[in-house]
Protein backbone atom coordinates (compact mmCIF):
# COMPACT_ATOMS: atom_id res chain seq x y z
CA UNK A 1 0.00 0.00 0.00
CA UNK A 2 1.41 3.45 -1.35
CA UNK A 3 1.75 6.09 1.54
CA UNK A 4 -0.28 8.40 -0.79
CA UNK A 5 -2.74 5.84 -0.51
CA UNK A 6 -2.87 5.79 3.31
CA UNK A 7 -2.88 9.78 3.64
CA UNK A 8 -6.11 9.26 1.49
CA UNK A 9 -7.40 6.56 3.79
CA UNK A 10 -6.49 9.00 6.61
CA UNK A 11 -8.19 11.77 5.27
CA UNK A 12 -11.62 10.20 4.36
CA UNK A 13 -11.50 8.17 7.83
CA UNK A 14 -11.48 11.73 9.17
CA UNK A 15 -14.23 12.92 7.36
CA UNK A 16 -16.37 9.71 7.96
CA UNK A 17 -15.58 10.20 11.53
CA UNK A 18 -16.43 14.16 11.67
CA UNK A 19 -19.84 13.42 9.70
CA UNK A 20 -20.36 10.70 11.95
CA UNK A 21 -21.03 12.58 15.22
CA UNK A 22 -23.11 15.47 13.56
CA UNK A 23 -26.31 15.37 15.53
CA UNK A 24 -26.15 13.47 18.90
CA UNK A 25 -28.53 14.15 22.25
CA UNK A 26 -26.45 15.26 25.34
CA UNK A 27 -28.34 11.92 26.92
CA UNK A 28 -25.69 9.96 25.12
CA UNK A 29 -22.62 11.71 25.29
CA UNK A 30 -21.23 9.61 27.71
CA UNK A 31 -21.94 6.48 26.32
CA UNK A 32 -20.51 8.15 22.75
CA UNK A 33 -17.49 8.77 24.48
CA UNK A 34 -17.30 5.57 26.13
CA UNK A 35 -18.02 3.49 23.05
CA UNK A 36 -15.68 5.76 20.81
CA UNK A 37 -12.60 4.92 22.93
CA UNK A 38 -13.38 1.28 22.98
CA UNK A 39 -13.27 1.43 19.54
CA UNK A 40 -9.64 3.05 19.66
CA UNK A 41 -8.54 -0.01 21.03
CA UNK A 42 -8.39 -1.02 17.82
CA UNK A 43 -4.54 -1.08 18.09
CA UNK A 44 -4.86 -4.60 19.27
CA UNK A 45 -4.30 -4.97 15.70
CA UNK A 46 -0.98 -3.94 15.60
CA UNK A 47 -0.32 -5.39 18.59
CA UNK A 48 -1.02 -8.54 16.94
CA UNK A 49 0.68 -7.97 13.81
CA UNK A 50 4.13 -7.27 15.90
CA UNK A 51 3.45 -10.72 17.91
CA UNK A 52 3.03 -12.55 14.21
CA UNK A 53 6.04 -10.44 12.96
CA UNK A 54 7.99 -11.27 16.06
CA UNK A 55 9.66 -14.23 14.99
CA UNK A 56 10.69 -15.88 18.04
CA UNK A 57 12.33 -12.20 19.33
CA UNK A 58 11.58 -12.84 22.70
CA UNK A 59 11.65 -9.11 23.97
CA UNK A 60 9.44 -8.51 21.16
CA UNK A 61 7.16 -11.18 21.87
CA UNK A 62 6.90 -9.62 25.33
CA UNK A 63 5.94 -6.04 24.37
CA UNK A 64 3.59 -7.26 21.89
CA UNK A 65 2.02 -9.12 24.51
CA UNK A 66 1.64 -6.21 26.79
CA UNK A 67 0.38 -3.87 24.44
CA UNK A 68 -2.03 -6.50 23.24
CA UNK A 69 -3.07 -6.71 26.95
CA UNK A 70 -3.48 -2.93 27.44
CA UNK A 71 -5.76 -2.46 24.13
CA UNK A 72 -7.43 -5.12 24.90
CA UNK A 73 -8.28 -4.24 28.59
CA UNK A 74 -9.38 -1.13 26.80
CA UNK A 75 -11.69 -2.61 23.99
CA UNK A 76 -13.13 -4.96 26.59
CA UNK A 77 -13.43 -3.01 29.35
CA UNK A 78 -15.17 -0.04 27.04
CA UNK A 79 -17.52 -2.10 25.35
CA UNK A 80 -19.08 -3.75 28.33
CA UNK A 81 -19.19 -0.51 30.73
CA UNK A 82 -21.19 1.03 27.61
CA UNK A 83 -23.41 -1.52 27.25
CA UNK A 84 -23.49 -1.57 31.07
CA UNK A 85 -24.99 2.23 30.88
CA UNK A 86 -27.41 2.17 27.60
CA UNK A 87 -29.36 -0.99 29.74
CA UNK A 88 -29.83 1.31 31.70
CA UNK A 89 -31.54 3.45 28.97
CA UNK A 90 -33.44 0.66 27.64
CA UNK A 91 -34.91 -0.96 30.40
CA UNK A 92 -37.00 2.22 31.71
CA UNK A 93 -40.28 1.81 29.42
CA UNK A 94 -40.68 -1.79 30.31
CA UNK A 95 -40.44 -1.21 34.19
CA UNK A 96 -42.36 1.67 34.28
CA UNK A 97 -45.75 -0.79 33.40
CA UNK B 1 -3.99 -11.34 -5.53
CA UNK B 2 -4.08 -14.89 -3.60
CA UNK B 3 -7.18 -16.01 -1.62
CA UNK B 4 -5.81 -14.92 1.62
CA UNK B 5 -5.00 -10.96 0.46
CA UNK B 6 -8.97 -11.28 -1.00
CA UNK B 7 -10.06 -12.55 2.37
CA UNK B 8 -8.51 -10.00 4.57
CA UNK B 9 -9.76 -7.24 2.38
CA UNK B 10 -13.34 -8.14 2.21
CA UNK B 11 -13.59 -9.07 5.96
CA UNK B 12 -11.42 -5.42 6.34
CA UNK B 13 -13.92 -3.07 4.56
CA UNK B 14 -17.20 -4.92 6.40
CA UNK B 15 -15.89 -4.24 9.29
CA UNK B 16 -14.95 -0.43 8.42
CA UNK B 17 -18.82 -0.32 7.79
CA UNK B 18 -20.14 -1.67 10.69
CA UNK B 19 -17.80 0.21 12.72
CA UNK B 20 -19.42 3.43 11.04
CA UNK B 21 -22.53 1.93 11.79
CA UNK B 22 -21.76 1.24 15.14
CA UNK B 23 -20.92 4.86 15.75
CA UNK B 24 -23.73 6.27 13.82
CA UNK B 25 -26.13 4.05 16.14
CA UNK B 26 -24.88 5.07 19.38
CA UNK B 27 -26.05 8.29 18.79
CA UNK B 28 -29.82 7.46 18.78
CA UNK B 29 -31.39 6.09 21.88
CA UNK B 30 -33.38 3.83 20.60
CA UNK B 31 -30.47 1.95 18.75
CA UNK B 32 -27.40 2.79 20.76
CA UNK B 33 -27.56 -0.57 22.56
CA UNK B 34 -27.36 -2.16 19.54
CA UNK B 35 -24.90 -0.12 17.99
CA UNK B 36 -22.48 -0.94 20.67
CA UNK B 37 -22.64 -4.98 20.19
CA UNK B 38 -21.87 -3.98 16.55
CA UNK B 39 -18.70 -2.14 16.77
CA UNK B 40 -17.91 -4.65 19.20
CA UNK B 41 -18.77 -7.70 16.68
CA UNK B 42 -17.23 -5.63 14.31
CA UNK B 43 -13.84 -5.07 16.70
CA UNK B 44 -13.93 -8.98 16.60
CA UNK B 45 -14.24 -9.34 13.22
CA UNK B 46 -11.33 -7.60 12.27
CA UNK B 47 -9.23 -10.08 14.86
CA UNK B 48 -10.63 -13.02 12.91
CA UNK B 49 -9.67 -11.20 9.51
CA UNK B 50 -6.05 -10.62 10.68
CA UNK B 51 -5.63 -13.65 12.10
CA UNK B 52 -6.94 -15.92 9.20
CA UNK B 53 -4.90 -13.67 6.97
CA UNK B 54 -1.22 -14.74 8.77
CA UNK B 55 -2.25 -18.17 9.24
CA UNK B 56 -3.35 -18.48 5.13
CA UNK B 57 0.33 -16.50 4.41
CA UNK B 58 2.95 -16.51 6.39
CA UNK B 59 1.71 -18.71 9.16
CA UNK B 60 1.93 -18.30 12.84
CA UNK B 61 4.39 -19.50 15.41
CA UNK B 62 3.49 -21.62 18.44
CA UNK B 63 5.35 -19.11 20.21
CA UNK B 64 3.40 -16.21 19.03
CA UNK B 65 0.41 -18.33 20.37
CA UNK B 66 1.14 -18.60 23.59
CA UNK B 67 2.00 -14.31 23.65
CA UNK B 68 -1.42 -13.74 22.20
CA UNK B 69 -3.09 -15.59 24.05
CA UNK B 70 -1.61 -14.57 27.45
CA UNK B 71 -1.79 -11.01 26.53
CA UNK B 72 -5.59 -11.38 25.59
CA UNK B 73 -6.99 -13.00 28.49
CA UNK B 74 -5.11 -11.30 31.05
CA UNK B 75 -6.17 -7.67 29.33
CA UNK B 76 -9.33 -8.39 28.98
CA UNK B 77 -10.36 -10.52 32.12
CA UNK B 78 -9.02 -7.43 33.83
CA UNK B 79 -10.99 -4.80 31.49
CA UNK B 80 -14.59 -7.04 32.06
CA UNK B 81 -14.09 -7.26 35.45
CA UNK B 82 -13.59 -3.45 35.95
CA UNK B 83 -16.68 -2.49 33.69
CA UNK B 84 -18.81 -5.06 36.10
CA UNK B 85 -17.45 -3.78 39.20
CA UNK B 86 -17.31 0.02 38.97
CA UNK B 87 -19.97 2.11 40.60
CA UNK B 88 -21.87 4.34 38.00
CA UNK B 89 -20.72 7.94 39.28
CA UNK B 90 -17.33 6.68 38.89
CA UNK B 91 -18.16 6.77 34.99
CA UNK B 92 -15.49 9.71 33.64
CA UNK B 93 -12.12 8.32 35.72
CA UNK B 94 -13.19 4.96 34.30
CA UNK B 95 -13.39 5.90 30.88
CA UNK B 96 -9.93 8.01 31.34
CA UNK B 97 -8.41 3.96 32.31
CA UNK B 98 -9.31 2.81 29.66
CA UNK B 99 -7.96 5.38 27.23
CA UNK B 100 -5.14 5.53 28.62
CA UNK B 101 -4.56 2.20 28.06
CA UNK B 102 -5.27 2.48 24.54
CA UNK B 103 -2.52 4.95 24.47
CA UNK B 104 -0.11 3.30 25.96
CA UNK B 105 -0.61 0.04 23.68
CA UNK B 106 0.02 1.84 19.92
CA UNK B 107 3.25 3.52 22.18
CA UNK B 108 4.22 0.04 22.96
CA UNK B 109 3.74 -0.91 19.64
CA UNK B 110 5.63 1.77 17.83
CA UNK B 111 8.33 1.50 20.44
CA UNK B 112 8.83 -2.12 19.82
CA UNK B 113 8.93 -1.87 15.80
CA UNK B 114 11.73 1.16 16.52
CA UNK B 115 13.59 -1.08 18.97
CA UNK B 116 13.38 -4.00 16.73
CA UNK B 117 13.04 -3.26 12.99
CA UNK B 118 10.03 -6.16 11.77
CA UNK B 119 12.39 -8.26 9.35
CA UNK B 120 10.08 -8.26 6.29
CA UNK B 121 9.90 -3.87 6.12
CA UNK B 122 13.88 -4.18 6.02
CA UNK B 123 13.75 -5.04 2.14
CA UNK B 124 12.84 -2.44 0.55
CA UNK B 125 14.66 0.07 2.52
CA UNK B 126 14.54 3.34 0.16
CA UNK B 127 14.87 6.54 1.68
CA UNK B 128 11.05 7.94 1.22
CA UNK B 129 9.85 4.78 2.71
CA UNK B 130 12.25 4.69 5.72
CA UNK B 131 11.55 8.52 6.72
CA UNK B 132 7.71 7.63 6.28
CA UNK B 133 8.29 4.75 8.60
CA UNK B 134 10.75 6.60 11.37
CA UNK B 135 7.93 9.67 11.14
CA UNK B 136 4.76 7.42 11.91
CA UNK B 137 6.77 5.82 15.08
CA UNK B 138 6.90 9.15 16.41
CA UNK B 139 4.10 10.11 15.54
CA UNK B 140 2.70 7.48 17.24
CA UNK B 141 4.63 7.43 20.48
CA UNK B 142 3.97 11.14 21.18
CA UNK B 143 0.30 11.00 20.72
CA UNK B 144 0.36 7.24 22.46
CA UNK B 145 2.47 8.52 25.33
CA UNK B 146 -0.06 11.83 26.15
CA UNK B 147 -2.53 10.06 26.55
CA UNK B 148 -1.62 7.51 28.70
CA UNK B 149 0.33 9.94 31.08
CA UNK B 150 -2.66 12.91 30.68
CA UNK B 151 -5.44 10.16 31.34
CA UNK B 152 -4.20 8.81 33.91
CA UNK B 153 -3.37 12.44 35.75
CA UNK B 154 -6.74 12.85 34.55
CA UNK B 155 -8.20 9.60 36.54
CA UNK B 156 -6.20 10.36 39.89
CA UNK B 157 -7.94 14.09 40.20
CA UNK B 158 -11.33 12.62 39.66
CA UNK B 159 -10.54 10.11 42.39
CA UNK B 160 -8.87 12.26 44.51
CA UNK B 161 -5.99 10.80 44.32
CA UNK B 162 -4.18 13.92 43.04
CA UNK B 163 -4.73 17.76 44.22
CA UNK B 164 -3.60 20.84 41.94
CA UNK B 165 -0.26 22.03 42.98
CA UNK B 166 0.01 25.52 43.67
CA UNK B 167 2.74 26.17 40.88
CA UNK B 168 0.95 24.45 38.05
CA UNK B 169 -1.50 27.55 38.48
CA UNK B 170 1.35 30.03 37.95
CA UNK B 171 2.75 30.97 34.89
CA UNK B 172 5.58 28.87 35.18
CA UNK B 173 4.08 26.03 34.05
CA UNK B 174 3.64 27.26 30.82
CA UNK B 175 7.78 27.38 30.19
CA UNK B 176 7.83 23.91 31.71
CA UNK B 177 5.35 22.57 29.48
CA UNK B 178 6.94 24.28 26.36
CA UNK B 179 10.28 23.05 27.28
CA UNK B 180 8.69 19.60 27.35
CA UNK B 181 7.27 20.36 23.84
CA UNK B 182 10.83 21.66 22.39
CA UNK B 183 12.50 18.93 23.77
CA UNK B 184 9.86 16.57 22.32
CA UNK B 185 10.53 18.43 19.23
CA UNK B 186 14.14 17.80 19.16
CA UNK B 187 14.25 14.06 20.40
CA UNK B 188 11.47 14.09 17.12
CA UNK B 189 14.00 15.18 14.59
CA UNK B 190 16.99 13.23 16.31
CA UNK B 191 15.14 10.20 15.75
CA UNK B 192 14.51 11.10 11.96
CA UNK B 193 17.89 11.48 11.55
CA UNK B 194 18.23 8.08 12.04
CA UNK B 195 20.09 7.75 15.98
CA UNK B 196 17.78 5.19 17.09
CA UNK B 197 18.47 5.95 20.91
CA UNK B 198 16.67 9.52 21.82
CA UNK B 199 13.29 7.43 21.13
CA UNK B 200 13.96 6.85 25.18
CA UNK B 201 14.01 10.75 24.98
CA UNK B 202 11.07 11.03 23.17
CA UNK B 203 9.11 8.73 25.80
CA UNK B 204 9.94 10.30 28.94
CA UNK B 205 9.70 14.18 27.64
CA UNK B 206 6.33 13.43 26.12
CA UNK B 207 5.09 11.49 29.14
CA UNK B 208 5.85 14.65 31.42
CA UNK B 209 4.33 16.73 28.64
CA UNK B 210 1.13 14.72 28.93
CA UNK B 211 1.48 15.19 32.65
CA UNK B 212 2.29 18.68 32.71
CA UNK B 213 -0.77 19.84 30.21
CA UNK B 214 -3.52 17.82 32.43
CA UNK B 215 -2.39 18.72 36.14
CA UNK B 216 -3.34 22.05 36.30
CA UNK B 217 -6.61 22.05 34.59
CA UNK B 218 -9.13 22.02 37.22
CA UNK B 219 -11.78 19.01 38.18
CA UNK B 220 -15.05 20.26 36.37
CA UNK B 221 -12.89 20.87 33.36
CA UNK B 222 -11.96 17.02 33.05
CA UNK B 223 -14.63 15.88 31.26
CA UNK B 224 -13.66 18.13 28.30
CA UNK B 225 -9.70 17.01 28.49
CA UNK B 226 -10.76 12.88 28.48
CA UNK B 227 -13.25 13.56 25.32
CA UNK B 228 -9.81 15.76 23.67
CA UNK B 229 -7.92 12.28 24.77
CA UNK B 230 -10.11 9.98 23.50
CA UNK B 231 -9.88 12.18 20.62
CA UNK B 232 -5.77 11.75 20.71
CA UNK B 233 -5.76 7.63 21.25
CA UNK B 234 -7.78 7.80 17.95
CA UNK B 235 -4.85 9.75 16.35
CA UNK B 236 -2.53 7.56 17.78
CA UNK B 237 -4.00 4.18 16.59
CA UNK B 238 -4.59 5.97 13.26
CA UNK B 239 -0.33 6.36 13.09
CA UNK B 240 -0.05 3.12 14.56
CA UNK B 241 -1.90 2.14 11.42
CA UNK B 242 0.97 3.58 9.60
CA UNK B 243 3.36 1.61 11.60
CA UNK B 244 2.28 -1.76 10.45
CA UNK B 245 0.68 -1.01 7.13
CA UNK B 246 -2.84 -1.19 7.78
CA UNK B 247 -5.67 0.71 6.33
CA UNK B 248 -8.30 -0.79 9.18
CA UNK B 249 -6.55 0.91 11.96
CA UNK B 250 -5.80 4.29 9.88
CA UNK B 251 -9.65 4.51 9.29
CA UNK B 252 -10.92 3.20 12.45
CA UNK B 253 -8.54 5.45 14.28
CA UNK B 254 -9.37 8.34 12.53
CA UNK B 255 -12.95 8.12 12.78
CA UNK B 256 -12.16 7.73 16.78
CA UNK B 257 -9.96 10.87 16.54
CA UNK B 258 -12.48 12.74 14.25
CA UNK B 259 -15.58 11.71 16.15
CA UNK B 260 -13.89 12.65 19.65
CA UNK B 261 -12.98 16.24 18.04
CA UNK B 262 -16.42 17.01 18.02
CA UNK B 263 -18.04 16.21 20.83
CA UNK B 264 -15.38 17.50 22.47
CA UNK B 265 -16.18 21.29 21.23
CA UNK B 266 -19.83 20.42 22.13
CA UNK B 267 -18.96 19.75 26.03
CA UNK B 268 -16.93 22.95 25.59
CA UNK B 269 -19.98 24.68 23.90
CA UNK B 270 -22.30 23.26 27.11
CA UNK B 271 -20.26 24.98 29.39
CA UNK B 272 -19.54 27.76 27.80
CA UNK B 273 -16.08 26.99 27.90
CA UNK B 274 -13.24 26.93 24.45
CA UNK B 275 -11.17 24.53 24.31
CA UNK B 276 -7.68 27.23 24.46
CA UNK B 277 -9.32 28.23 27.93
CA UNK B 278 -9.71 24.42 29.39
CA UNK B 279 -6.23 23.73 28.08
CA UNK B 280 -4.56 26.72 28.70
CA UNK B 281 -5.91 28.75 31.22
CA UNK B 282 -5.91 26.67 34.25
CA UNK B 283 -8.53 25.75 36.75
CA UNK B 284 -11.37 28.80 36.11
CA UNK B 285 -11.85 29.36 39.53
CA UNK B 286 -7.96 31.11 40.26
CA UNK B 287 -8.49 33.06 38.03
CA UNK B 288 -11.99 34.43 37.90
CA UNK B 289 -12.04 35.19 42.12
CA UNK B 290 -11.26 38.71 41.48
CA UNK B 291 -13.03 39.38 38.28
CA UNK B 292 -16.44 41.54 38.75
CA UNK B 293 -18.74 38.45 38.92
CA UNK B 294 -17.93 38.08 42.56
CA UNK B 295 -19.49 39.95 45.63
CA UNK B 296 -21.69 39.39 48.60
CA UNK B 297 -24.82 37.54 49.06
CA UNK B 298 -27.65 40.22 50.58
CA UNK B 299 -31.04 38.45 50.71
CA UNK B 300 -30.45 34.69 51.39
CA UNK B 301 -33.86 33.12 52.82
CA UNK B 302 -32.55 29.66 54.02
CA UNK B 303 -35.49 27.35 55.20
CA UNK B 304 -35.99 24.42 56.91
CA UNK B 305 -36.96 20.66 55.34
CA UNK B 306 -39.94 21.24 57.00
CA UNK B 307 -40.80 23.99 55.15
CA UNK B 308 -39.90 22.53 51.51
CA UNK B 309 -41.81 19.42 52.62
CA UNK B 310 -45.10 21.52 53.02
CA UNK B 311 -44.21 23.51 49.92
CA UNK B 312 -43.93 20.27 47.69
CA UNK B 313 -47.07 19.12 49.08
CA UNK B 314 -49.35 21.69 47.96
CA UNK B 315 -47.86 21.77 44.52
CA UNK B 316 -48.84 20.77 41.11
CA UNK B 317 -45.88 20.21 39.28
CA UNK B 318 -42.24 20.03 40.07
CA UNK B 319 -39.47 20.31 38.39
CA UNK B 320 -36.35 18.81 39.85
CA UNK B 321 -32.50 20.32 38.63
CA UNK B 322 -30.07 17.40 39.32
CA UNK B 323 -26.49 18.77 39.09
CA UNK B 324 -22.43 17.61 39.62
CA UNK B 325 -23.62 17.84 43.98
CA UNK B 326 -26.03 15.48 43.43
CA UNK B 327 -23.69 12.81 41.70
CA UNK B 328 -20.67 13.35 43.89
CA UNK B 329 -23.30 13.02 47.15
CA UNK B 330 -24.54 9.63 44.89
CA UNK B 331 -28.01 10.70 46.00
CA UNK B 332 -29.59 9.54 43.15
CA UNK B 333 -31.35 6.90 44.54
CA UNK B 334 -32.80 8.65 47.18
CA UNK B 335 -34.01 11.63 44.73
CA UNK B 336 -36.01 8.84 43.15
CA UNK B 337 -37.94 7.86 46.26
CA UNK B 338 -38.71 11.27 46.93
CA UNK B 339 -40.26 12.09 43.69
CA UNK B 340 -42.00 8.39 43.86
CA UNK B 341 -43.96 10.02 46.73
CA UNK B 342 -44.82 12.98 44.89
CA UNK B 343 -46.05 10.98 42.23
CA UNK B 344 -48.46 9.39 43.88
CA UNK B 345 -49.68 12.54 45.65
CA UNK B 346 -50.51 13.16 41.71
CA UNK B 347 -48.16 16.14 41.44
CA UNK B 348 -46.77 16.16 38.10
CA UNK B 349 -42.33 15.95 38.40
CA UNK B 350 -40.26 16.18 35.87
CA UNK B 351 -35.89 16.80 35.57
CA UNK B 352 -34.76 19.36 34.14
CA UNK B 353 -31.29 18.08 32.71
CA UNK B 354 -28.78 20.86 31.41
CA UNK B 355 -26.23 19.71 28.77
CA UNK B 356 -23.25 19.46 31.03
CA UNK B 357 -25.28 18.39 34.49
CA UNK B 358 -23.07 15.61 35.98
CA UNK B 359 -19.60 14.86 36.05
CA UNK B 360 -19.72 14.53 32.09
CA UNK B 361 -22.50 15.46 29.55
CA UNK B 362 -25.20 12.46 29.83
CA UNK B 363 -23.69 11.65 32.81
CA UNK B 364 -26.85 12.81 34.63
CA UNK B 365 -29.39 10.36 32.38
CA UNK B 366 -27.26 7.97 32.86
CA UNK B 367 -27.67 8.38 36.89
CA UNK B 368 -30.81 8.42 36.34
CA UNK B 369 -31.94 6.01 34.59
CA UNK B 370 -29.78 3.58 36.96
CA UNK B 371 -32.14 4.59 39.58
CA UNK B 372 -35.20 4.20 37.54
CA UNK B 373 -36.34 6.91 36.45
CA UNK B 374 -38.36 6.83 33.61
CA UNK B 375 -36.72 7.88 30.25
CA UNK B 376 -39.82 10.40 29.60
CA UNK B 377 -39.09 12.65 32.55
CA UNK B 378 -35.68 13.65 31.83
CA UNK B 379 -36.13 16.82 29.89
CA UNK B 380 -33.79 18.60 27.51
CA UNK B 381 -33.14 21.93 28.50
CA UNK B 382 -34.77 23.83 25.63
CA UNK B 383 -37.85 21.77 26.20
CA UNK B 384 -38.14 22.19 29.46
CA UNK B 385 -37.27 26.06 29.69
CA UNK B 386 -41.00 27.10 28.38
CA UNK B 387 -42.91 25.11 31.62
CA UNK B 388 -40.80 27.20 34.32
CA UNK B 389 -43.33 30.23 34.85
CA UNK B 390 -46.10 27.46 35.22
CA UNK B 391 -44.31 25.69 38.16
CA UNK B 392 -45.13 25.75 40.96
CA UNK B 393 -41.43 24.63 42.77
CA UNK B 394 -38.25 23.54 41.35
CA UNK B 395 -35.73 21.84 43.20
CA UNK B 396 -32.16 22.47 42.72
CA UNK B 397 -30.20 19.42 43.71
CA UNK B 398 -26.36 20.48 44.07
CA UNK B 399 -26.27 22.42 40.70
CA UNK B 400 -25.04 25.91 40.65
CA UNK B 401 -23.83 27.91 37.76
CA UNK B 402 -26.46 26.08 35.38
CA UNK B 403 -29.08 27.97 37.33
CA UNK B 404 -27.17 30.95 37.64
CA UNK B 405 -29.63 33.87 35.97
CA UNK B 406 -26.48 36.14 35.58
CA UNK B 407 -25.37 34.20 32.23
CA UNK B 408 -28.77 35.42 30.83
CA UNK B 409 -29.26 39.47 32.06
CA UNK B 410 -25.28 40.44 33.43
CA UNK B 411 -23.01 40.76 30.17
CA UNK B 412 -20.29 41.55 32.24
CA UNK B 413 -20.29 37.84 33.92
CA UNK B 414 -17.99 35.23 32.86
CA UNK B 415 -20.90 33.26 32.66
CA UNK B 416 -22.49 35.35 30.10
CA UNK B 417 -24.21 33.70 27.17
CA UNK B 418 -23.92 29.98 28.79
CA UNK B 419 -27.36 28.15 28.07
CA UNK B 420 -28.73 28.27 31.67
CA UNK B 421 -31.87 27.38 33.00
CA UNK B 422 -34.62 29.35 33.70
CA UNK B 423 -35.66 28.10 37.45
CA UNK B 424 -36.05 31.64 38.78
CA UNK B 425 -39.63 31.97 36.39
CA UNK B 426 -41.12 29.52 38.97
CA UNK B 427 -43.30 30.03 41.59
CA UNK B 428 -40.92 28.51 44.62
CA UNK B 429 -37.21 27.75 44.24
CA UNK B 430 -35.53 25.54 46.65
CA UNK B 431 -31.48 25.54 46.83
CA UNK B 432 -30.34 22.56 48.33
CA UNK B 433 -26.83 22.81 49.00
CA UNK B 434 -23.85 22.08 51.34
CA UNK B 435 -22.89 25.89 52.04
CA UNK B 436 -22.53 29.14 50.39
CA UNK B 437 -19.60 28.16 48.24
CA UNK B 438 -19.42 29.06 44.78
CA UNK B 439 -19.81 26.39 41.72
CA UNK B 440 -16.90 25.80 40.09
CA UNK B 441 -16.85 29.05 38.11
CA UNK B 442 -16.32 30.52 41.29
CA UNK B 443 -19.12 33.06 40.49
CA UNK B 444 -21.78 34.42 42.82
CA UNK B 445 -24.95 33.57 41.65
CA UNK B 446 -27.39 36.20 41.72
CA UNK B 447 -30.40 32.98 41.82
CA UNK B 448 -29.94 32.67 45.60
CA UNK B 449 -30.36 36.38 46.32
CA UNK B 450 -34.04 36.31 44.69
CA UNK B 451 -37.46 36.32 46.85
CA UNK B 452 -38.38 33.47 45.37
CA UNK B 453 -35.36 30.96 46.29
CA UNK B 454 -35.05 29.61 49.84
CA UNK B 455 -31.58 27.94 50.47
CA UNK B 456 -31.82 24.54 52.41
CA UNK B 457 -28.55 24.30 53.72
CA UNK B 458 -27.18 20.07 53.99
CA UNK B 459 -25.39 17.22 52.02
CA UNK B 460 -27.65 16.60 49.13
CA UNK B 461 -28.44 13.01 50.43
CA UNK B 462 -28.95 13.83 53.82
CA UNK B 463 -31.48 16.31 53.05
CA UNK B 464 -33.50 14.15 51.00
CA UNK B 465 -33.67 11.49 53.42
CA UNK B 466 -35.06 14.10 56.29
CA UNK B 467 -37.38 15.25 53.28
CA UNK B 468 -38.98 11.52 52.70
CA UNK B 469 -39.44 11.55 56.62
CA UNK B 470 -41.47 14.74 56.44
CA UNK B 471 -42.99 13.74 53.35
CA UNK B 472 -44.13 10.73 55.29
CA UNK B 473 -45.38 12.82 58.19
CA UNK B 474 -47.62 14.29 56.19
CA UNK B 475 -49.01 11.42 54.19
CA UNK B 476 -47.78 12.26 50.92
CA UNK B 477 -47.70 9.43 48.81
CA UNK B 478 -48.79 6.64 51.24
CA UNK B 479 -52.77 5.34 49.49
Amino acid sequence: MSFISLLWVLLLGSLLGLELIGKVPPTLHTPLMSGANAISGITMLAALTLIVKAEGNVPLLIIGSVSLGFALFNVVGGFFVTDRMLSMFSRKPSNKK
Amino acid sequence: MNLPVIIKFIIDLLAVLLLALGIKGLSKVKSARDANRLAAFAMSLSVIGLLSYYLGTSGIAIQSWIWIIIGSIIGSLFGAILAKKVPMTSMPETVALFNGCGGMSSLLVALGVAIFPISSSSENLDFFKSLINQVSISVSIFVGAITFTGSIVAMAKLQGWLSTPGWTQSKVRHFVNIVFAVASLIAFFDLINGNTSSIWLLVIVSSLLGIGVTLPIGGADMPVVISLLNSYSGIAAAAAGFVVDSQLLIVAGAMVGAAGLILTQVMCKGMNRSLVSVLFGGSLSAQSTASSGSGEYTNITSCSVEECALTLEAANKVIIVPGYGLAVAQAQHTLREVTKKLEQNGIEVVYAIHPVAGRMPGHMNVLLAEADVPYEQLKEMDVVNPDFPATDVVLVLGANDVVNPQAKNDSSSPLYGMPVLDVQEARTVFVIKRGMSAGYSGIKNDLFDLPNTSMVFGDAKKVLNDLIGELKDLGVGEK
